[in-house]
C-alpha cells in the first residue's frame, strides 16, 4: 500500500506531479487552485528531484513557457481555473497542432467573464470541444475525487506522452479545495537527458552531428501540407477514441433509469442513487471519467437498456449533447443543472429524476 | 549553350577565402533581396560555429518576417507564436541550462505584442540571449505601423505618416529594458555597411559568451532597414535609415557587464 495522507484536491495533484516525474511547472495564481503552486513552492522539489517551479507573469506567458519546455520532450505542467484557462487556449492550440504533450489542470469556477470563485462545470464545451482555433482536440480527465486528481495527474503525463497531445484535468472549485483521504504511488524519478533523448526522438534538444535539425512548429504554409498535418491529427483522435475510454457504472446492472454525471456532479449523484433506492426507484449511475475521449459506444448500450437518463451537470446543459449524440432518440433524456457556482443537493437531483423522467 | 551566369571554374580549395557556414541551410532565404535579416541570420550562425556550439544551441523563432528562421538556421529551433519567444526560452533554459538558447524577434513581436513578456524575462534575468531586428514596421503582413515606427513615419496603417497625438509614441524597448537589473548586456547594431556587420557579430559574440557564466540577459538589438516596406530601394532605405532611424534609436552599447553606459550625442556616421 502507498503512503496515505489527508490532502486537498489540489495539493494531491501538485504532490502527484512531483512523484510523477514533472521536470516543470509554471503557472499564474488564480482562485480556486492557488494551492497547486503554493504547494509546490513549499515543498521545494527543485532540491529534490531537481523539477523547476516558476510563477509566470500571466497565463499566456505560463501557456507559452509549457511550450517550450515541451517542445524539449520535458515533462511540463500548469494550472489554472476558468478565466485563466481561456488566456492559455491559443497557447493550447498551437501545441496541439505542434503535436506536444503537457498536462493542464483545470480546477473550473462559474462564470461567464470573471464569474465566481466557486465549483462549476461550465468549461465542458470549451475542454472537450476544443477551445482554440483549428481542429483539434486534447485529452481530458474528470476526476471526482482527491484520489484521482493524484492518479490522474500520473495517467495524464502517461497519455501526453502515448500521443503527444496536451492532456487536461479538468476538476472543479470542490474537488480541488475538499479534503480526502489519498493514497499516493511512490515516486518515479525525473528522467536524465540521455534518457530524454532516447525518448523523445522528435523533441528539440541540440543537434548533433549525425541527425537533421529538429523544427517544432504549428506551421506549414503549403495548404497541402497543412492538410496532412490535419489529417495526422485526426487519425491520432481516432485512435485515442478507440482505445483510451474510461468510465465507471455504479448500480447499473438492474437500473431502469440513469444518471449521467461526471466529476462533482457525479459524486452528488452517488447520494441521489441510495435515496432514490430507498423509495423503490431503480436508478444508476454511469459517469464518464474520460470527458474527450467520450464513452460513446457505452452510453449507446445503455440506452438501449433503460428507461430514462437524466445528465445532472453544473451548467446548463453542455454533455448532454453528447449524451443524446451517443443514445440517438431511443430513450427519454433530460437535463439537470444548476449554474454560477451553485452545487445541487441529492434530493433535488431525485427529484428532478422524478418530475422530469419518471413522471414526465 | 548559354555561358552560366556564375563561373564555376574559379571554384577551387585554394581560391576560398569566404564560404557559406555549415550552421545555414543550402537553401534561397525567404527574405527580400536588400533586407537586414539575411546578414543577421549569417552573422548568428557563424558566431555559434566558431563557438562550437550547433550541438548545444535551441533556438526561437517568432511570428512575423523571420517565422521561417528556423528553416534557415541549422540548428534545433521551436517556432513561438506572436510576441511569446520570451516565454518559450524561459522555460527551455531554465530546464536544459547546459545549452545555449536565444530568441530572434521583430519589433512587432518583441516591442508590442510580446511586450510583457520581454519585459519579465529581462527582469527576471533569464540567461539567455535575445537578438531583436527593429526595422520600425510590419514587414510580413505590409507595412503596418509597428510600436517603433517613427513619428510621421508613413506605413499602411499610418498613411499620412504617425502622428504621435493620436497613434502614440515609438517604444524604445532597448533602452527600457537596459534599465532592468536582470540585464547585462544590452546593445544596439545595425548591418548596413561592413564595419557595422563586424560590430554586430562581435556583440553577437559578446552574448554568447555573457551565457556561458550565467549573467542573465544579453539584448542584442539590430536596427534594419526595409526597403519594401518603407517603399524604396534598397540603397535609398540604408540612407534613410542613417537619417532617420539612427538619431532616433542611437547604435551602441547601452548596458555593458550590468553598468548603464554614459549617454553619448546622437551617431557617428561611417
Amino acid at each position: 500500500m502507498g503512503e496515505l495522507r489527508l490532502m486537498k484536491g489540489n495539493e494531491a495533484v501538485a504532490e502527484a506531479a512531483i512523484r510523477a516525474g514533472c521536470d516543470g511547472y509554471f503557472g499564474y495564481p488564480i482562485t480556486p487552485q492557488s494551492e497547486i503552486m503554493e504547494y509546490l513552492m513549499s515543498e521545494k522539489p527543485y532540491e529534490t528531484t531537481g523539477m523547476v517551479v516558476l510563477q509566470a507573469e500571466s497565463e499566456v506567458a505560463s501557456i507559452n513557457m509549457l511550450y517550450g519546455g515541451a517542445g524539449t520532450g520535458k515533462r511540463v505542467m500548469t494550472s489554472s481555473s476558468s478565466p485563466g484557462i481561456s488566456l492559455m487556449q491559443e497557447g493550447i492550440s498551437y501545441m496541439a497542432g505542434a503535436e506536444l504533450p503537457a498536462l493542464l489542470v483545470n480546477v473550473v469556477r462559474g462564470g461567464p467573464g470573471l464569474g465566481t470563485i466557486q465549483p462549476s462545470q461550465a468549461d465542458y464545451f470549451q475542454s472537450v470541444k476544443g477551445g482554440g482555433h483549428g481542429d483539434y482536440k486534447i485529452i481530458v480527465l474528470a476526476p471526482a475525487s482527491v484520489q484521482e486528481m493524484a492518479d490522474f495527474a500520473k495517467l495524464g503525463f502517461e497519455l501526453a506522452f502515448k500521443y503527444r497531445t496536451p492532456v487536461m484535468i479538468q476538476s472543479d472549485g470542490a474537488i480541488g479545495q475538499m479534503m480526502e483521504k489519498v493514497e499516493l504511488f511512490d515516486p518515479i524519478p525525473r528522467r536524465t537527458e540521455e534518457e530524454l533523448i532516447a525518448q523523445c526522438p522528435w523533441a528539440a534538444t541540440g543537434k548533433p552531428k549525425n541527425r537533421d535539425h529538429i523544427i517544432i512548429t504549428s506551421l506549414d504554409l503549403d495548404p497541402a501540407g497543412q492538410e496532412r498535418v490535419n489529417l495526422k491529427l485526426q487519425a491520432k483522435y481516432r485512435q485515442i477514441e478507440e482505445k483510451e475510454v474510461l468510465f465507471e457504472e455504479i448500480s447499473c446492472e438492474d437500473a431502469e433509469y440513469v444518471f449521467v454525471a461526471f466529476g462533482l456532479s457525479a459524486r452528488i449523484c452517488q447520494k441521489s442513487i441510495d435515496m432514490a433506492r430507498a423509495q423503490g426507484i431503480k436508478v444508476g449511475l454511469f459517469r464518464p471519467i474520460t470527458l474527450y475521449p467520450f464513452p460513446t459506444k457505452q452510453i449507446a448500450a445503455l440506452a438501449k437498456k433503460v428507461k430514462g437518463m437524466l445528465v445532472v451537470e453544473m451548467n446548463a446543459g453542455q454533455m448532454i449533447e453528447d449524451v443524446k449524440l451517443s443514445a440517438g432518440c431511443s430513450v427519454k433524456i433530460e437535463h439537470y443543472g444548476r449554474f454560477g457556482g451553485i452545487i445541487p443537493a441529492p434530493d433535488e437531483v431525485v427529484r428532478a429524476l422524478e418530475k422530469q423522467i419518471i413522471g414526465g | 549553350m548559354e555561358e552560366p551566369f556564375v563561373k564555376t571554374d574559379i571554384r577551387k580549395e585554394e581560391n576560398i577565402v569566404y564560404k557559406r557556414t555549415n550552421l545555414l541551410v543550402d537553401r534561397p532565404l525567404s527574405y527580400c533581396p536588400g533586407c537586414g535579416h539575411g546578414v543577421v541570420h549569417r552573422m548568428l550562425m557563424e558566431t555559434l560555429e566558431e563557438m562550437g556550439l550547433q550541438d548545444k544551441t535551441i533556438g526561437v523563432s517568432p511570428v512575423g518576417c523571420s517565422v521561417l528562421a528556423y528553416d534557415f538556421m541549422n540548428i534545433d529551433m521551436l517556432g513561438a507564436a506572436h510576441g511569446r519567444a520570451p516565454a518559450l526560452a524561459t522555460a527551455i533554459k531554465r530546464m536544459w541550462p547546459n545549452r545555449f538558447v536565444f530568441t530572434y524577434q521583430g519589433d512587432g513581436d518583441l516591442a508590442a505584442i510580446g511586450t510583457a513578456e520581454t519585459i519579465h524575462a529581462c527582469n527576471r534575468g533569464e540567461n539567455f540571449v535575445i537578438i531583436f531586428i527593429n526595422n520600425g514596421i510590419y514587414g510580413m503582413t505590409g507595412g503596418q505601423m509597428a510600436p517603433t515606427t517613427l513619428p510621421n513615419m508613413r506605413s499602411s496603417t499610418s498613411p499620412y505618416g504617425r502622428d504621435v497625438s493620436i497613434m502614440g509614441h515609438p517604444l524604445k524597448m532597448t533602452e527600457l529594458v537596459a534599465q532592468l537589473p536582470g540585464t547585462y548586456y544590452v546593445t544596439r547594431q545595425a548591418v548596413h555597411t561592413p564595419s557595422h556587420v563586424r560590430k554586430t557579430k562581435k556583440a553577437l559574440r559578446k552574448a554568447f559568451e555573457n551565457q556561458k557564466n550565467n549573467t542573465g540577459i544579453s539584448f542584442v538589438e539590430v536596427v534594419s532597414n526595409c526597403n519594401s516596406g518603407w517603399k524604396m530601394t534598397p540603397v535609398q532605405s540604408n540612407k534613410w535609415m542613417e537619417e532617420n532611424m539612427f538619431p532616433f534609436y542611437p547604435l551602441g552599447d547601452i548596458k555593458v557587464d550590468g553598468k548603464l553606459v554614459e549617454q553619448k550625442e546622437a551617431v557617428t556616421k561611417e
